[in-house]
């Protein structure tokens, strides 16, 4: 059958598995052929998210935050036609309570980890030519930001960053680098409930489709920038916002 | 913890609320300057002040100062 945007016969590692937006992406990517690896901290969420996955997808437990198992899931992983940098977190904090340790823990998990992760693979060409990677970067940070979000938005914009300079390195081996830039999502990134469901509920009526978006809706943009669909994009922002940042 | 000294550290996160209109009686959300931001604000005070994590629904909950400050002593 016709369709360019296959993942058939490629081998795809997917961090941040086990909830949120890696999960739909790990479980799509599946049902479009692809053979996926998923990682994340928590082998039983891992398993869960494994059952929900067609073909053979295999998953390797590792905290990103720590050296030693970025190195073992590199030494661990086969060659790569694609990689998806989905493991993240957010800090509500007020610009003025936000202090360095602050900015360290989410900058260790939403930008060090991934970018140390991706050089890791380049340098041990486990990177095959033509492969692509992409990272999970946000409206905040580089279209817009929100109220308490310097800390995140810092980190999205550090990713946004990285990706240019990536893709343009990375060019010369045929490596694709590219982010996403999805708005509020429909995950439990605000589960600590600094954020009540009212205020979200009314956050909501912000966007023009009125309502937030759902984790395969980013999924299937990662697939597009996964496929051979997208083989003369690199170092772009995809917007998938509802419309947000439109106003 | 003392009320007084949670009042205080609750009006220094305001900026143009006169400092007088804050007691332990002081309906918060009724203040023309409350805002979502001010609210995180306060969870952050709290945090950094008396180590209570609370919660945005402990906000809603609370409509005075002093209820505020009651659950943060609870949760203390």
């Amino acid at each position: 059958m016709y369709n360019p945007f296959s993942l058939e016969n490629k081998k795809i590692l997917v961090t941040g598995a086990s909830s949120g937006i890696g999960k739909a992406i790990a479980i799509e990517s599946s049902k479009l052929g692809a053979s996926v690896i998923i990682t994340g901290r928590s082998e039983e969420r891992l398993k869960d998210t494994l059952e929900l996955m067609s073909g053979n997808p295999s998953y390797i437990v590792a905290d990103l935050s720590v050296k030693e198992d970025l190195i073992r899931l590199t030494k661990d992983t086969e060659a790569l036609d694609g990689l998806v940098n989905c493991a993240g977190l957010t800090k509500v904090l007020p610009f003025q309570f936000a202090a360095r340790d602050n900015y360290e823990e989410v900058m260790d998990v939403n930008f060090f980890a991934p970018v140390e992760l991706t050089r890791l693979l380049v340098k041990s060409k486990k990177l095959v030519k033509g492969a692509s990677v992409v990272f999970i970067s946000s409206v905040s940070g580089v279209f817009c930001s929100a109220v308490a979000a310097s800390i995140y938005s810092a980190s999205k914009g550090a990713v946004n960053g990285v990706v240019k300079g990536m893709a343009l390195d990375l060019a010369a081996k045929n490596i694709r680098v590219n982010c996403v830039n999805p708005g509020m999502i429909d995950t439990n990134i605000f589960s600590e409930g600094k954020i009540t469901e009212e205020q979200l509920s009314e956050d909501m009526k912000r966007y023009p489709l009125k309502r937030y978006g759902k984790p395969e809706e980013v999924a299937y943009a990662v697939v597009y920038l996964l496929s051979e669909a997208s083989s003369w994009v690199t170092g772009t922002n995809l917007l998938i916002d509802g419309g947000y940042t439109l106003l | 913890m003392d009320l007084d000294n949670f009042v205080t550290n609750f009006s220094d996160q305001f900026e143009d609320t006169d400092v007088l209109e804050f007691s332990p009686t002081t309906e918060f959300k009724n203040l023309d300057e409350w805002s979502s931001l001010l609210a995180l604000s306060i969870i952050a005070m709290v945090d950094e002040e008396y180590g209570v994590t609370l919660k945005g629904d402990d906000i809603k909950e609370a409509n005075t100062i002093e209820e505020l400050y009651n659950i943060v002593s609870t949760k203390k």
